[in-house]
């Protein structure tokens, strides 16, 4: 398969860009910030979104989705990545279309699927614990009781989680911390009895939460996939997630990018364009390498998980990786080669830098992937 | 192409029941690497073999037109091919300035005549070319050129000196660069020109390097006539024709997906360094270091693989080969710091049977020069900043 988009693609991109741009742009995050609104993201437009087909892109079109695969839902998160759009495209369109069209029943399957396709219901992924990545050290209890299971323990960086209309849930139902195996997924009503959730204003103006489950109980039909065998699912469905990021970040390196050449071209220091100044661009041209770079790795990792699903872990290791590190670069350039002006809080650069922290450390940062390809290699 | 996966079939079928085990393997020595040429000798049987069947094929140019000795094969079709040798480690079966640089800007700018002679030629590993480009004072200011090319009948005379001529030594016959016309901008009274090495007047000398090897030579030029024929291009627009040529020297030098068969780091580290009880590489920040060249170098891999689609998609940017090039180099050096590292003590010793007289260390001097031959990291940011990013000139 060429690394390039088709027409298709080519054409979702452009109608994805359109809409973002036009409906999303910074500022409409920042109104969302400054007005500390309730939901954090728009609920209008994430029904023009459904009504677009983005909700359901990944869902089977049995279930009302487009069933198209990983690279078309990269191209939107590319385009989201642009404007720093918040919305539950990647929470719910994403990772939870994933995980329930992948490990769902063919009762969760239509219950579910058909209204996520909609844009009629929110779902989280709820995984971490710790401070950093480790879904293997999943802590979290699920004991049997009676025909089903209780729940404890405590959830961090659950996107979207506070607005959430299903929770899924990663849990230990086997062994101990730090092995994959005796994993369990469980869908969860977040209005169940013992769950306690708080929203987490985070560093980039998105949507977080921590949830705190005291003995919530579930019932049987509620398990996800296999009981204490949801590390292989999780996996996958992970990864089509930190593939989706490294879309988003490949979007913010870009943009953050193309924002600061223009200024090089605009701004005068000692009578001079500043762009003149060879300092300035060879910093410029290798953060031109590193995002065109970055863009090949994460298009390979989206049509490997298109064509191999079970064997894209290396690839998208590297696009994970290697989209974290240029995204930090993107933004650290562009703060500092936009100067003071960089560091307003009135000048949107910084809502990249905010934005390119939370997705390095969302679904593992670069050393994270880093040591996964190490181990995957053997060595 | 009719079917892509029969013709990989295909090729992956021809490539098994004809390249031999031999050729299968790293390349550790020069003696690996066929470079062809009237003087050569094949270092061994299964050298020779692979060679020829391959030459029959067309493929030691499997992208030229089959007229010229190639195998008219279309660019998916050459990809194939290079992943199925790839995928079995296979040697390149000839190495060739004329095949990476002469054959695509003579393709592009050559007269019937000069494909028709020289073409075949190169494909059929007969004529072994060198490139007459950087002079003493005309390295990364390559159009500073002086040296001069003064017309005498039907004929130039040629005097000068070059520089860096890589393996010029060896070399049948040079595409140089020679200045025609002294009066006109730098840029506009160049001249691109072939002739033989073994024409009067040309002489060589070896450069010795930091590596302890010689694969650069000074070449100077003492009256060498040389017919006004054999100019590819229009007189004085060789930049042109230099300028084409160098995107494929760049494309040829980003290649660090093409090292065949070359060991993983981590093996390599493992077997030098040991490993822990989890059978990890018993050096943390070792391993750290080579997992994090491991991700830069498989998306440089994907880049370099992209860039060939763009290209075919009509999306590519004549100066992307330059980012690549820049990107590729810098890895390559990274590469051979991380294997010096990897390799300890051992890899220090210079004159060593264990340590295939210092071949480590020699390669790892060697990649210094990545960065600068074909034109320095420098110049590339440089091309990249004006052409692609249109930064305003200094």
């Amino acid at each position: 398969m060429a690394l390039v988009l088709n027409e298709e693609q080519t054409m979702l991109r452009d109608s994805a860009r359109g809409l973002i741009s036009d409906k999303a742009p910074v500022a409409h995050l920042r109104k969302l910030r400054d007005t500390k609104d309730a939901d954090g993201f728009s609920r209008d437009l994430w029904k023009t979104f459904a009504e677009m087909g983005f909700a359901g892109l990944l869902v089977p079109e049995e279930f009302g989705g487009s069933g198209l695969g990983a690279v078309e839902a990269g191209v939107v998160m590319e385009e989201i990545g642009r404007t720093l759009m918040p919305s539950p495209f990647l929470s719910t369109g994403v990772v939870a279309a994933t995980a329930l069209s992948r490990g769902g029943s063919a009762a969760q399957k239509s219950e579910y699927l058909t209204r996520l396709a909609k844009g009629d219901l929110i779902a989280s992924l709820a995984v971490d614990e710790g401070a950093k990545h480790r879904p293997n050290k999943t802590a979290m209890q699920a004991v049997r009781s009676g025909n089903g299971f209780r729940l404890n323990g405590a959830k961090a960086l659950v996107v979207d989680g506070h607005v959430s209309d299903l929770l899924i849930v990663a849990a230990r139902s086997a062994g101990k911390p730090g092995e994959r195996d005796g994993l369990t997924l469980f869908l969860v009503n977040p209005g169940s009895k013992g769950i306690a959730i708080e929203r987490t204003a985070m560093v980039d103006a998105h949507n977080a939460a921590r949830i705190v489950f005291n003995d919530v109980e579930v019932t049987a039909d509620s398990v996800l996939g296999e009981v204490d065998q949801g590390g292989a699912l999780l996996d996958g469905v992970l990864n089509v997630g930190r593939a989706a990021v490294a879309a988003e970040m490949v979007g913010l390196s870009d943009e953050a990018f193309t924002r600061t050449v223009t200024y090089l071209k605009e701004r005068k220091q000692f009578g001079k364009l500043i762009g003149e100044f060879q300092g300035l661009q060879h910093r410029a041209a290798h953060l031109y390498t590193e995002i065109e770079i970055a863009k090949a790795a994460t298009l390979k990792a989206l049509q490997v998980l298109d064509t191999d699903f079970d064997n894209a872990g290396a690839a998208v290791a590297v696009a994970k990786a290697k989209a974290g590190s240029v995204a930090t670069l993107a933004v650290q350039e562009a703060v500092q080669m936009h100067g003071g002006v960089g560091m307003t809080d009135a000048f949107d650069i910084g809502f990249f830098m905010k934005r390119a922290r939370v997705c390095q450390e969302l679904f593992g940062d670069s050393a994270f992937h880093a040591e996964q390809l190490a181990e995957l290699k053997g060595y | 192409m009719a079917d892509p996966e029969k013709f990989r079939a295909e090729t992956r079928a021809w490539l098994e029941a004809n390249c031999p085990p031999e050729m299968r393997k790293p390349v550790v020595s020069d003696a690996d690497v066929f470079w062809g040429g009237r003087n050569t000798t094949f270092s061994s049987e299964a050298q020779r073999v692979w060679f020829e069947r391959m030459r029959d094929k067309g493929w030691t140019v499997p992208d030229w037109p089959k007229e010229y000795g190639g195998g008219g094969l279309d660019l998916e079709e050459t990809k194939i091919l290079r992943q199925e040798m790839s995928a079995i480690s296979a040697r390149l079966p000839l190495s060739s300035f004329g095949i990476w640089m002469l054959g695509p800007a003579l393709l592009k700018y050559g007269t019937d005549a000069q494909k028709r002679e020289h073409l075949p030629k190169i494909a059929a590993g007969l004529i072994r070319w060198c490139q007459g480009y950087s002079e003493p004072n005309a390295g990364s200011d390559l159009a500073s050129l002086q040296t001069r090319a003064d017309i005498d009948g039907d004929d130039y005379i040629i005097n000068g000196q070059k520089i860096w001529t890589s393996m010029a030594n060896f070399a049948d016959w040079i595409f140089c660069l020679v200045r025609t016309d002294f009066s006109a901008k730098k840029h506009d009274g160049i001249s691109f020109i072939l002739f033989d090495m073994a024409s009067k007047g040309v002489s060589t000398k070896p450069i010795l390097l930091i590596s302890g090897k010689s694969p650069f030579c000074e070449t100077f030029f003492d009256n060498v006539r040389v017919p006004r024929s054999h100019v590819v291009g229009t007189v004085n627009r060789g930049w042109d024709v230099a300028k084409y040529l160098l995107q494929h020297e760049r494309s040829m030098i980003s290649e660090v997906g093409e090292r065949r068969g070359a060991r993983p780091l981590g093996q390599v580290a493992a077997n030098s360094v040991g490993t822990d009880e989890q059978g990890r590489l018993d050096d943390p920040m070792l391993r750290g270091q080579i997992a994090a060249f491991d991700i830069d170098e498989a998306a440089m891999a994907c880049a370099a693989e992209r860039a060939v689609d763009l290209a075919k998609a009509g999306q590519g940017h004549p100066a992307y080969s330059s980012a690549l090039k820049y990107y590729g180099t810098e890895l390559n050096k990274r590469r051979h710091e991380i294997l010096m590292s990897s390799g300890g003590i051992d890899a220090l010793e210079w004159e060593s049977p264990r340590s295939r007289e210092g071949l480590a260390a020699r390669t790892w001097l060697r990649t210094k020069a990545n960065s600068i031959e074909g034109g320095t990291s420098e110049v590339m940011l440089g091309i990249v900043a004006k052409r692609i990013l249109d930064l305003p000139g200094a």
